[in-house]
């Protein structure tokens, strides 16, 4: 090959490859932007009065006087939207029967949308359900719930050939002519007057149980679920792991048998993870039976069972990597094998294992398949220590792919998916993060 | 043929005859009073790496507190004979051997024999200097705690003594707690004799331990040697020549497998009985 084609292929190979890493990068943020930005909107939001309330009522937090304060303010607004409501009831009994059934089919869906925007109105029965009892606690969805107040939202079908277009026409107009069209812009004006909105930071969310099935509080029960069960894991794949790439790396003959355990090894690191959840159910739960049904423990065995392979592997490259001048020369001084092993080999090996170990761990805090049948649940309370052996728990991974796709209220709630996503992302990065230094540390110990 | 270089028989090659002749000693090298039995006694002694018979039928004496040193060319066999002494060579799952090697007496590659007591009176020194990634202190302390001393007091008394055995006490006493991967290579190699010393072995074997260093450091190295010598029987293997004849008092000349010759230094080097020897010596091949 001459020069000319060495040096083309040289810079074209530079671009593609420079080209790949940029894509990566794009891809990165695209991919974090989002989930950085909404998931912070989690804990820091203007929150309304219906916020401070619902944090009162069901947490007990807050500063009683001043939460009554802010209601009596609240209130003098309040009352006037009620005033506009009862006096559009009385002119309603006014009407003959006919008006009356069109207004009142109209009336309907103006009194629910107030009521979600600003909740529940005088004279109705308490609700059962914790999110009729309040209004928007988030200033942003209180502004759509807002527009999904002042307008309807119709479809103009006339073209068929195209899709449906989506149009608004605004409530005022419908009920032109009655007392009830004060309401609208009333209502558009005094919004801040009756929600307060006002900058909020709710750490809550990180440390409080959720309520009403996650529309209100925090996703601790999913953080701490998540802890368990990846703490879990390790406690029984780590000693484990270790114990095998012990054996492979310094006991095991080469033979038969032991490249048959090799291979089955890496056989299972690549086994996708659904099919060790339906392991996981199928053996620890249904056969040896370590828990009525799903559980943390259950959960725990599943995800050591698959992160096993992993630390395994990288265990027995720690160990591999370690010079054999070390091993030489504790021989040489008259220590036994496992004296030798436990004494210079693992000490040396351990940066690379203590890595090994906590990406497992990172994986394991992330994986949602093999949780599915054997540990998790979508909405729960945070169990105590002593009850891992036989209660499911919530856990991060589980829960964002349930609020994405089974939770009633998904759209209602996103902030809570993408806090729930940047917690869970947080929690991997950190574990990846100390495993970093933890590694430096200890490499630096050693090198002197 | 069995070879023995003490005073009274030489034998010329592997497979010669052996003459016997007075043994020629330095006139600086003083006979060693207590010495001259033999400590480490080859028969029919071959090392097999899988089938490739890397030491061929070795029949020799080492003779107590003496210094011994092994030549020859680059895949002769010098370590492979040398870390058969203390069994090194078990780490190497092809390695076996035929014929006896006997240590005092006794089969090293005996049904009982224990290798780990074995190892604890044959003491070894590698060529590249293996400190562990451990302080000074416990890097002298790592044998004798191995063999169930724990007391501080006591320890430290022979991580100073050790020192001082390998001359290298004046330079480190003052940082025992650092880690001696900060040593150089000389201190770090005087470090690891220090550290073989620490268990009171009775052989040190001692694989071309200054290939990797600087003449300063090979010259402390070989001074080392000098001091040690009478205290431990001492075994050598060393590419040079100029090395051999300094620091030792009987010389091993291995050949493809084969020990060719084996006599007191000064003999070898300047009447050698056999041609190979001296092509070798005289550097007409390596
Ligand atoms: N682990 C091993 N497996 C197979 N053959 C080996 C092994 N180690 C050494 N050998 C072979 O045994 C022979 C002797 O090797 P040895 O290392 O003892 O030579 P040496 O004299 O020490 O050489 P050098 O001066 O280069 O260190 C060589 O031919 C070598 O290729
Ligand atoms: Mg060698």
């Amino acid at each position: 090959m001459n020069l000319g084609t060495r040096k083309i292929l040289d810079r074209s190979f530079t671009a593609v490859g420079f080209g790949s890493i940029a894509v990566m990068g794009i891809a990165l943020l695209i991919v974090l932007v989002p989930i950085i930005t909404n998931g912070i909107g989690s804990v820091f939001f203007t929150g309304t009065i219906e916020h401070r309330n619902m944090l009162f009522n069901e947490f007990g937090r807050g500063n009683r006087e001043e939460l009554a304060k802010e209601n009596a303010a609240s209130e003098v607004y309040r009352k006037q939207i009620y005033g506009m409501l009862s006096a559009f009831e009385a002119e309603l009994e006014t009407m003959d029967s006919e008006k009356k059934q069109d207004y009142l089919s109209k009336y309907g869906p103006v009194k629910t949308a107030l009521q979600t925007l600003i909740g529940p109105l005088p004279g109705e029965a308490e609700a059962i359900l914790t999110r009729y009892k309040y209004g928007q606690t988030r200033w942003g969805k209180a502004e759509e719930k807002l527009h999904e107040f002042l307008y309807e939202t119709r479809w103009d079908n006339s073209n068929p050939d195209a899709m449906a277009k989506e149009y608004f026409v605004s409530q005022a107009t419908e009920f032109e002519g009655t007392s009830l069209v004060k309401l609208f812009p009333f209502v558009e004006e005094h919004l801040e007057d009756v929600l307060r909105p006002r900058f909020t930071v709710y750490w809550g969310f990180l440390t409080d149980s959720s309520v009403d099935s996650h529309i209100f509080g925090g996703i601790w029960p999913e953080i701490q679920g998540t802890f368990f069960l990846a703490v879990g894991a390790m406690l029984f794949a780590f000693p484990l792991g270790v114990i095998a790439a012990i054996y492979f790396t310094e006991y095991a003959r080469e033979g038969f048998f032991n490249s048959i355990l090799r291979s089955a090894n890496s056989t299972l690191a690549g086994v996708p993870s659904i099919v060790f959840g339906l392991f996981g159910l199928a053996f620890f739960i249904n056969t040896l039976k370590v828990s009525e049904s799903k559980s943390v423990l259950a959960g725990s065995l599943t995800l050591a069972i698959m992160i096993l392979p992993t630390i395994i592997r990288a265990a027995e490259e720690a160990i591999l990597s370690v010079p054999k001048t070390y091993k030489e020369a504790s021989l040489s001084l008259g220590s036994t094998k496992w004296n030798t092993i436990m004494t210079v080999i693992l000490p040396a090996a351990l940066p690379g294992i203590i890595t090994g170990g906590v990406i497992s761990l990172g994986r394991a805090a992330g994986e949602t398949a093999p949780i599915i049948f054997t540990a998790a649940v979508s909405v729960g309370s945070a169990i105590g220590l002593a009850d891992v052996f036989s209660s499911p728990t919530p856990a991060l991974s589980w829960n964002i792919y349930n609020l994405a796709s089974e939770h009633e209220a998904a759209a209602e709630i996103r902030h809570v998916q993408y806090g729930m996503v940047l917690a869970l992302v947080s929690i991997v990065l950190m574990l990846n993060l100390s495993a970093i230094l933890l590694r430096a540390r200890i490499s630096k110990k050693l090198k002197g | 043929m069995h070879m023995t270089a003490d005073a009274r028989e030489v034998s010329q090659t592997a497979s010669g005859a052996a003459a016997t002749r007075d043994i020629y000693l330095p006139s600086e090298r003083k006979k060693i009073s207590g010495g001259g039995t033999p400590h480490v006694v080859a028969k029919d002694f071959s090392i097999y790496y899988g089938e490739f018979e890397a030491v061929k039928k070795v029949n020799a004496d080492i003779l107590s507190k003496y210094v011994t040193a092994i030549i020859g060319p680059s895949g002769c066999g010098k370590s492979t004979y040398l870390r058969a002494i203390n069994r090194m060579n078990d780490l190497i799952p092809s390695c076996h051997t035929t014929g006896a090697l006997l240590f005092d007496g006794e089969d090293i590659y005996g049904k009982f024999t224990d290798e780990v007591l074995l190892r604890k009176k044959i003491g070894m020194v590698f060529q590249k200097p293996n400190p562990f990634p451990k302080s000074i202190f416990d890097n002298i302390a790592y044998g004798p705690r191995l063999h169930g001393i724990n007391d501080r007091k006591q320890l430290a008394e022979i991580v100073e003594r050790s020192l001082r055995k390998a001359a290298l006490w004046d330079e480190v006493s003052d940082r025992l707690d650092k880690n001696a991967l900060g040593l150089s290579g000389g201190q770090q190699q005087r470090l690891c004799v220090a550290r073989t010393l620490a268990v009171e072995p009775e052989i040190l074997l001692l694989d071309e331990p200054t290939s990797a260093l600087d003449p300063k450091a090979t010259a402390k190295i070989e001074d080392l040697i000098q001091e040690l010598r009478g205290s431990y029987t001492i075994m050598i293997v060393t590419h040079n020549m100029q090395q051999a004849s300094r620091v030792s008092d009987y010389t091993m000349f291995f050949y493809e497998g084969v020990l060719v010759e084996y006599a007191p230094t000064a003999q070898l080097f300047t009447n050698p009985k056999d041609r190979m020897t001296e092509d070798y010596i005289t550097g007409r091949f390596s």
